[in-house]
């Protein structure tokens, strides 16, 4: 018996992520200094962590409901409504799941279909490939633009919608992009969708991360749009908790009592201490105006800031990017490919960066680095990078 | 206070190495106008001083501390400061609070040894003509001085490269 035969061909046939093979390049040079984390450099908050080791103490080790805790769902429920204007029923509309990339793969899995198509804006996280192939359906890419701020248009989506698409997947605050919907946006694309039977899985994860005048704006929040939008979110990015996986969905109850399912066969439940760990999170959040959010998110916008100013003083163009904890600076000039700029920035300066075509083929001329470092450490990753820059940027 | 000066402060209360150029890229405002700022901010004493917190327990000098409790009694329209600032004036005090509650002031000492501290109690600061009573701890070890754990071994443990 051949091992290798015996594994299914959509698992065989499908690529490695290619931040993994970068990580493996890391890993082997000593000294290296990295941007190439997708993570918050901060801790979770104490008392967040410690509401959770009273929690063990106290003997809560068992299973929770499918559905998550009860207490962690209402809070959930209030808090997309508080910060977001979104509103779902705790009982019935809203799971908790292990991690956002949980969310994504039961929403994916409960709705997708053989033959069926998912649109993906790109470049974008690596997992929504992956997930729809092994649902059985079929990413249709929709190249974003730089001169856009890598935002989705309403022609774009138009032009690849075909009678097979059963959804689009929204994920804004853009990783590695930066990139952000405004409200103007997105109703451009509900217009689109108005008349159509697509679904909308909308990946919110860096809602809290917005920075300048933007706010984020929910999709789900425009008039009609709830019922057919699938909001996954998490605890990860706003609250500095990706080690605990705890995630969460909201949506339509049919979906949701769907992707319960699976979850039910699958995860039966995210673990109980990442859930009280993620209740105490939203309550004292609403109780003190979300102070843990406000300070990380204080620090990140300003590191911001410093890397574009640096990124486009060394003549690496880089739209500012009002999301998340990246930017996305443009190569062109250096005259490289993403992969040859990654593994010589890695090999003569010791920096890690994440190629752009590690989220996409047109992430293709642009790479991502993370700001989710110290200052002390960002400074010296850019002195490094403006030393290969003076060098090759032509 | 203006927004640019609290954040500057802040930025500067975590790290102070951070230079002027840094912040004016961080807050997106003009060095001139942030260097401008923290000269301000230094001249009407706001920015009292730029230090560095030691944990000297890591080092070879030997030290003892000490947090005394002193009950004094307040002079006629002077209220306390003058009595404080008697008792702050010797080198040896590290720290000066007046406090609600049963005692004055919480006074901090530091002497190479336990009897350098007795002496400093008993010839310098029991017979001030205000200091109606003392009582005296030592301190065993400072955990966290200043907003800042002295021995942290929380660590970055993330790996170097992650969706």
């Amino acid at each position: 018996m051949n091992i290798k035969d015996m594994i299914s061909p959509i698992i065989r046939d499908m690529p490695p992520s290619g931040i993994r093979r970068f990580f493996d390049l890391v890993d082997e040079i000593e000294g290296a200094v990295s941007l190439g984390v997708g993570e918050p450099d901060f801790i979770t908050p104490w008392h967040i962590r410690e509401a959770s080791i009273y929690s063990l103490e106290e003997g809560y080790t068992h299973y929770t409901s499918n559905w998550g805790l009860p207490g962690l769902r209402r809070e959930i429920a209030r808090y997309l409504s508080h910060r977001f204007n979104v509103d779902y029923n705790p009982e019935d509309q809203i799971i908790v799941t292990v991690g956002a990339s949980e969310a994504i793969d039961l929403a994916l899995r409960a709705i997708v279909t053989t033959g069926d198509e998912v649109l993906v804006p790109e470049p974008s996280y690596v997992s929504y490939m992956p997930c729809v192939e092994m649902a059985g359906g079929r990413v249709v890419p929709i190249v974003t633009k730089a001169d856009d701020e890598f935002r989705l248009t309403a022609q774009a989506l138009r032009e690849t919608i075909t009678p097979r698409t059963k959804a689009l997947i929204l994920p804004y605050p853009n990783n590695p992009t930066g990139g952000v919907m405004l409200r103007s946006d997105l109703e451009a694309i509900a217009d689109v969708l108005e008349d159509t039977d697509i679904l909308v899985l909308s990946d919110e994860i860096y809602a809290e991360l917005t920075y300048g005048d933007t706010t984020h704006v929910s999709i789900a929040s425009l008039p009609g749009m709830a019922e057919r939008t699938v909001v996954i979110s998490g605890f990860s990015k706003a609250f500095a908790m990706t080690g605990w996986r705890v995630g969460y969905a909201a949506g339509h109850k049919d979906i949701i009592a769907a992707m319960v399912k699976i979850h039910q066969y699958t995860m039966l439940c995210a673990p109980i201490m990442s859930q009280i760990a993620a209740t105490e999170a939203l309550r004292a959040g609403y109780n003190d105006g979300y102070e843990d959010i406000k300070r990380m998110h204080r620090e990140y916008d300003r590191r911001r800031r410093l890397m574009v100013k640096s990124f486009n003083d060394m003549g690496l163009e880089c739209f500012e990017p009002r999301g998340a904890f990246y930017v996305f600076p443009s190569i062109q000039r250096t005259g490289m490919s993403s992969d040859e700029f990654c593994e010589r920035l890695l090999q003569e300066q010791k920096v890690a960066v994440v190629p752009g075509n590690a989220f996409g083929a047109s992430g293709e001329g642009f790479i991502r680095c993370s700001y989710a470092y110290s200052i002390d450490a960002l400074t010296e990753a850019l002195k490094r990078i403006k030393v290969f820059a003076e060098k090759y940027v032509r | 206070m203006t927004e640019l000066e609290n954040n500057i402060l802040e930025i500067l209360s975590d790290d102070h190495r951070v230079t002027a150029e840094q912040i004016s890229a961080m807050l997106d405002v003009d060095v001139k106008e942030v260097e401008a700022t923290i000269k301000a901010l230094e001249d009407r004493g706001v920015i009292v001083k730029y230090n560095t917190i030691i944990n000297w327990e890591k080092t070879d000098r030997e030290f003892v501390a000490a947090l005394i409790e002193v009950k004094v009694v307040p002079q006629r329209d002077q209220g306390f400061d003058v009595i404080a600032e008697r008792i702050y004036r010797f080198p040896e005090v590290q720290s000066v609070y007046l406090m609600s509650g049963d005692y004055d002031l919480a006074v901090t000492v530091e002497g190479k040894t336990m009897k350098d501290i007795a002496y400093f109690v008993a010839e310098r600061l029991s017979p001030l003509e205000s200091v109606l009573s003392t009582a005296t701890h030592f301190i065993l070890k400072k955990y966290k001085v200043e907003g800042i754990i002295l021995d942290d071994h929380e660590q970055d443990h993330r790996l170097a490269v992650s969706p």
